[in-house]
């Protein structure tokens, strides 16, 4: 029987859906989960994911973590990375890509080998952050090996106003200082280590004032 | 003078080897776990912690006790998650607990998984925390190789699995259900509640959902009993509360007091005020989320929920951002409402477009573009975001927005008339 004539079909000035008569045929192949031998996965990421995926009821829920060693090993959570993925995780590129697009810490583009992220919200604003910002862009200078972004609270407004530097907190800082990390990311030295927030002590224990004088309200 | 803080989740605090396992346990680290597991049943750990009256210190401020009961009994799977996400602007006391005192953390969640008798713990962290979770790690290890975390802990025939969590930058994931989809391994959307996630949460199994401070306060009242606890605090908000004070203040940090201490003590004595001559204009009492307070309104409130509730705000996170005299609240207002036009994850119209909408509003409002209607619709727009959408981030944009209109309406319409000066000129 013709799905046309079938019952239901009651009005022929209606148009009809071609599927009806012709039937659903997908217009593309639908992504297939990539094979092993077809990405060429460094053996080390390969084991690393199947350790990830042991740890979770759910191998599925590796799928950050995967992301994650992906991004480490490459830079960037490259196309070539993410099948590579993929074809350990038993899922399709194209959903490993849609988790990575989701969040700020996965780049699906590629960023220099140094993240420097100023942190431009309500506490860092108030204590300069906007200037900041601007010295670490200016320093860095369109180097494309360090790449500078504002950045949303990074939990440390204590350190007002402060930088992630490769995942590493630093602050307060002074405009100024952002010429002298960059300096020293490039040479390779430690990153203003008298900065670094590993080395506070408890505010209450500080006895110091903890903050650099406040730029004003200049705002955008 | 300054006013003492009273420490107890941060006591020791200061010694670097309180993050090791021997230094932990040289403060009778672990004594709560042994307790709770050798001479407990779950009920009555439970009945602890319901006890104690300790309330949620990730945001919404609900019994922890009571939460945990809400887990059905029975044999099936359940999970617990610890809420390590703290991406809300002016908030950064977990990042503390974690970073000096681990151990406190993983002791707490042991335990709190024995009360709700979950098999698996996460704790999930914000990625851009890599040193807290290094920390977290190596703690976590040394646990599991001491019999604390594993397969019959201390030979009680009792297991826990616990794997530390890194997230990727995503302030939504701290929202409880978006973080189980995040640990699920997918994009972190929100879900619709009911089912709360005590019923259906992880992999469909019941799941409790603490935030760190919370569960790091459960070895010590389950140590010393629900009654030392509420000798801490006031009726209502028992128990001590790391606060996070930033902005204009000379001593940013973290500060443990009771709960109920005077604000004003906390801002001027011992976050050491504004300085410089300036005087507070107002704060945010309980993150960027909560609705401000002006000076007059709210220095002299006791630091508690039931205060900040009756305040028409909340404690939230209890986390304060002091705004003083030379800060301009409309371009704060800015700044609040772009973070969550960022971070709205667009499932909801209300959200989605209201937070845009209000970018822009606010933004016509300090380049001098905007017309005196403007003020009204903003307001409005905020009105239409609360109560609308699935999950509260909308309502946590709408609030502190809503609340500098309505308080600060004399600034905004200067700011107004001041730019619309300049640009016209
Ligand atoms: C948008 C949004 C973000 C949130 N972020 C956090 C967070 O970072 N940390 C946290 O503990 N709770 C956060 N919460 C609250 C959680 O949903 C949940 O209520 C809390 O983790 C429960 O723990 P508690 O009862 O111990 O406070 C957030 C809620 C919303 C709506
Ligand atoms: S309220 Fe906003 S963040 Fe929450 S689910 Fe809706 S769109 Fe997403
Ligand atoms: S506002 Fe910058 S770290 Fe919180």
């Amino acid at each position: 029987m013709s799905p046309v004539d079938g019952p239901g079909v009651s009005n022929p000035n209606l148009p009809v859906d071609p599927a009806l008569v012709e039937g659903r045929v997908p217009d593309r192949v639908p992504e297939q989960v990539p094979e092993l031998h077809e990405v060429d996965c460094p053996p080390d990421l390969k084991e690393h994911i199947e350790t990830l995926m042991g740890r979770y009821p759910d191998r599925k829920s590796a799928s950050i973590p995967a992301l994650w060693a992906v991004q480490r090993l490459y830079g960037w959570c490259t196309p070539e990375g993410i099948r590579q993925a993929a074809a350990v995780m038993r899922v399709t590129p194209a959903y490993l890509e849609s988790v990575a697009s989701f969040y700020d810490l996965l780049h699906t583009e590629p960023v220099g080998t140094h993240k420097v992220a100023v942190c431009t919200n309500i506490s860092c604003w108030m204590r300069g952050a906007d200037e900041l910002l601007e010295a670490f862009r200016s320093a860095a200078g369109g180097d494309e090996d360090i790449f500078v972004t504002g950045f949303e609270c990074l939990g440390a407004c204590d350190i007002a106003p402060m930088v992630s530097i490769d995942e590493r907190y630093f602050g307060p800082l002074e405009a100024a200082e952002a010429e002298t990390a960059i300096e020293q990311l490039r040479t390779g030295k430690d990153v203003l280590p008298e900065k670094a927030l590993e080395k506070r002590p408890l505010a209450g224990d500080a006895g110091s004032t903890g903050g650099v004088p406040r730029a004003g309200d200049a705002d955008a | 003078m300054q006013m003492p803080e009273t420490r107890v989740l941060l006591k020791h605090a200061e010694d670097p080897e309180l993050r090791t396992l021997a230094g932990y346990k040289r403060y009778d680290g672990y004594g709560a776990l042994e307790k709770a597991y050798r001479q407990m049943e779950a009920e009555e750990v439970l009945k602890e912690l319901e006890d104690s009256g300790l309330r949620g210190r990730g945001g919404a401020g609900f019994s922890m006790g009571k939460k945990a009961s809400f887990l059905p009994r029975g044999e099936m799977q359940k999970y617990l998650c610890c809420n390590a996400d703290e991406s809300e602007p002016g908030a950064f006391k977990d990042r503390e607990l974690m970073q000096r005192n681990p151990h406190q953390l993983i002791e707490g969640i042991a335990i709190a998984a024995l009360a709700a008798d979950a098999g698996h713990a996460f704790i999930f962290i914000r990625g851009e925390y890599d040193l807290q979770a290094d920390i977290l790690d190596a703690a976590v290890a040394e646990a599991y190789e001491a019999g604390y975390l594993g397969e019959n802990i201390l030979g009680t025939r009792r297991d826990l699995e616990l794997v530390v969590h890194r997230g990727a930058g995503a302030y939504i994931c701290g929202e409880e259900t978006a973080l189980l989809d995040a640990l699920e391994g997918k994009r972190g959307n929100p879900r619709l509640k009911p089912p709360f996630p005590a019923v259906q949460g992880l992999y469909g199994g019941p799941t409790l959902i603490n935030n760190v401070e919370t569960l790091s306060n459960v070895p010590r009242i389950v140590a010393h009993g629900a009654e030392w606890f509420r000798g801490f605090g006031t009726e209502q908000s028992p128990g001590t509360k790391v606060v996070s004070v930033s902005g204009c203040v000379q001593r940013p940090g973290n500060y443990e007091v009771e709960l109920g201490v005077p604000t004003r003590e906390l801002i001027y004595e011992l976050a050491g005020g504004p300085g410089g001559g300036r005087e507070v204009k107002a704060f945010y009492p309980g993150g960027s989320s909560s609705p401000v307070l002006t000076a007059e309104e709210g220095l002299d409130l006791p630091y508690s929920f039931e205060d900040m509730a009756a305040a028409g705000s909340m404690l939230g996170s209890g986390s304060i951002i002091v705004a003083d005299d030379s800060v301009s609240i409309p371009h704060m207002a800015l700044r609040t409402a772009r973070f969550y036009h960022h971070e709205s994850c667009g499932k909801c119209t209300p959200c989605r477009e209201g937070t845009n909408w209000t970018v822009k509003m606010l933004e016509r409002m300090v380049h001098g573009e905007a017309t005196p209607m403007d003020l009204d619709i903003v307001a409005s727009v905020q009105e239409n975001i609360i109560g609308h959408c699935l999950c509260v981030l909308g309502d946590s944009m709408a609030m502190p927005v809503g609340a500098m209109v309505r308080k600060f309406r004399g600034e905004f319409e200067q700011v107004m008339a001041e730019a619309g000066t300049a640009v016209a000129a």
